[in-house]
């Protein structure tokens, strides 16, 4: 009887050690196997570039400069520890899997601007891991300088190369450091936040107000009525490499 | 029993100096890259992972091939590896130490590594690599440490050790199998982006860390009393060749299907690899050189001869070795990042910095194994006397 009582509960025992495993085992499924569903408050940030527009003010570089002394990203002698956040691209360098040989020459021979794509499936916060790197309820992909160690994990996971490491003190590259947003220190990875410190004060971020081409627009993805959703019913616009399944959320108008 | 490594010939002490040279001369240089950097390094916003992440990978398949000595002994009771299990687990533990160190180097805020404890993120593979290299240094830690006391006492080691030799087991297959997770599954890298990576990484592991057994025992039996004797040496033979032959099998599987398929993005990895891209070919004579040393070990190797003479023994694997070297410690990672996602050739040379950094770290590895065969033969030679 007592033997029986025994093996009874150890049986009992390895039962419920197998559902704890397994209740473990699908909320790490779940950890891995995120989905869209996730994106909460319903809204999705984004952004549209028209490329037309924008080739139309040739060798413009508004927008970058607007950024970066916002955003106090150096301008460093050695171009291998350039920092970027947004800059322009040849167009077949930035839309890789666009077969643009002999097609809209108006489009495809000039440069593309390219920034964060702020991906609702966004391959760097998926490799981080410390959480530095991570996706905000409404679609801006944000980074934590304080607490990123600087493995650099996020910048071999992400397709546009949109991400950028201070291999060195940026302080020094700074001529006019603006006192308004910080700035940062050697080995943290720092990328574009969509302006979200201007974002959540009710302005656009700073390339889109500083455009003299009014090419770019920023808005709410899910809002039918949204000035970004009106410009992505009028033209065909591109993602940069959709394939991936990253859902990048800057389209590019063609 | 670490009071064994505390006394030795001049000999040993001369080379554990040597060893503390270099390690002092590793810090001083990383001390230089902690306070300015890691740009005192070649790498740049293109080629973001360089030689301390190669060098990493590359160890990380040193320290799995211990499996290779403690399977055929515990799973298939090949009772003429039991005098080198020990050397395999000592091994595994230097090389796990180095790997720790070459990820601790490469990081741009070495001092916010606790992080990684503090916010544990299980979808980021770095997280389960962590956890499964510390895994396996415990396991080795407590294994070689009971089984070498028991020795010592000449009784059989505990029971209870045994479920954890063999834990161990599988224990080793993951640590390459998830240090291959943290590439192969960037959709960025097409150059990583392969199932065969994985297995490709265990063949190359279980090539070159017997190899390495083998110089190792060979020299061993030169320079000590210890003799691992000639039998477990054939039978390592036997498991470099089978595991070269297949990593070269693995690598042309590689070849023919990037080559093949023709995609632009997959076979241009490799024409920079092999022939060089739009002017840079700094890994094209490496390339050569390590495809020509995998040929001629294969042909030592897969000849009876030529396998059990030891002096061409020696020669293979030697050039297992430096084969496996260049492909995983200089080759794999960095081309993963040329070109660019952007489409940019960059080029990547480490700086003396850099290598001297990386060779500090070797040698606290290479200090480690001395420290700890000392301990292991001196218990063996307490116990033959």
């Amino acid at each position: 009887m007592g033997d029986d009582r025994r093996s009874f509960l150890r049986r009992a025992g390895w039962g419920l050690a197998c559902l704890a495993g397994a209740g473990s085992a699908t909320e790490l499924a779940g950890a891995f196997l995120r989905t869209e569903e996730e994106t909460g408050g319903g809204k999705r940030l984004g952004m549209v570039v028209d490329l037309v527009a924008c080739a139309r003010e040739e060798g413009c570089t508004k927008c970058v400069e607007a950024c970066n002394a916002v955003h106090n990203v150096p301008s460093l002698r050695d171009p291998g520890h350039a920092v970027k956040w947004i800059w322009k691209e040849r167009f077949p360098d930035a839309f890789p899997d666009q077969e643009a040989e002999n097609v809209l020459e108006t489009v495809t021979e000039k440069p593309a601007v390219v920034l964060c794509n702020h991906c609702d499936n966004p391959p760097c916060a998926r490799v981080c891991p410390t959480e530095a790197t991570w996706k905000r309820p409404d679609g801006i992909v944000m980074m934590d300088w304080h607490r990123c160690i600087g493995c650099r994990y996020c910048m071999a996971a992400c397709p546009y190369g949109s991400r950028s490491f201070n291999w060195v003190d940026p302080r020094p590259g700074l001529a006019r450091p603006s006192p308004d947003y910080p700035t940062r220190t050697k080995g943290v990875v720092e990328k574009c936040t969509f302006c979200d410190e201007r974002v959540d004060a009710g302005e656009p971020p700073a390339c889109v107000a500083a455009c003299p081409a009014r090419a770019m627009a920023f808005g709410d993805l899910s809002d039918p009525k949204s000035e970004v959703r009106r410009l992505l019913r009028s033209r065909f616009a591109l993602r940069r490499k959709a394939a991936l399944g990253t859902r990048p959320s800057v389209y590019y108008l063609v | 029993m670490l009071e064994k490594a505390l006394v030795g010939s001049r000999g040993y002490w001369r080379w554990v100096t040597f060893l503390l040279g270099v390690i002092a001369l590793g810090v001083v240089f990383y001390l230089r890259q902690f306070s300015s950097g890691l740009g005192i390094t070649g790498l740049s916003r293109d080629v973001t992972w360089g030689f301390y992440i190669a060098q990493f990978t590359f160890l990380v398949g040193v320290a799995a091939s211990a499996v290779m000595v403690v399977l055929p002994y515990y799973l298939h009771d090949w009772k003429v590896f039991g005098k080198i299990t020990i050397l395999g687990e000592f091994l595994a533990i230097a090389s796990v130490a180095m790997c720790v160190l070459f990820i601790f180097v490469d990081m741009g805020q070495p001092t916010r590594v606790v992080n990684i404890l503090l916010y544990p993120s299980p979808h980021s593979l770095m997280f389960w690599d962590m956890i499964v290299l510390n895994g396996y240094l415990v396991l080795n830690v407590v294994i070689s440490h009971v089984t070498l006391g028991a020795e010592r006492q000449g009784v059989p080691p505990p029971r209870w050790i045994k479920p954890v030799i063999l834990l161990s087991i599988p224990w080793a297959i993951s640590i390459h199998t998830v240090t291959a997770f943290l590439y192969s599954g960037l959709a960025a890298r097409p150059f990583w982006l392969t199932a065969v990576l994985g297995p490709r990484f265990l063949a190359s592991a279980f090539s070159s860390g017997p190899a390495l057994l083998i110089l190792v025992c060979l020299l061993l039996r030169k320079l000590t009393k210890f003799d691992a004797g000639e039998e477990p040496i054939r039978k390592l033979a036997v498991i470099v060749t089978y595991a070269m032959s297949i990593n070269v099998f693995f690598v042309l599987m590689e070849l023919f299907t990037a080559l093949y398929s023709d995609i632009p993005e997959h076979v241009s990895h490799f024409q920079y690899l092999f022939l060089g891209l739009s002017g840079h070919a700094t890994l094209v004579p490496w390339m050569w050189t390590a495809e020509a040393l995998a040929v001629l070990a294969l042909v030592l190797l897969l000849n009876p001869r030529t396998r059990k003479r030891h002096g061409t023994l020696v020669v293979a694997c030697l050039a297992v070795f430096a084969s496996i070297w260049i492909e995983k410690g200089l080759a794999m990672v960095v081309t993963g990042f040329i070109p660019t996602p952007l489409g940019k050739v960059a080029s990547y040379v480490p700086t003396a910095p850099e290598l001297l950094i990386a060779a500090g770290v070797y040698a606290v590895g290479l200090l480690l194994i001395t420290l700890l065969y000392k301990i292991a033969l001196s218990v063996r030679g307490e116990v033959a006397t």
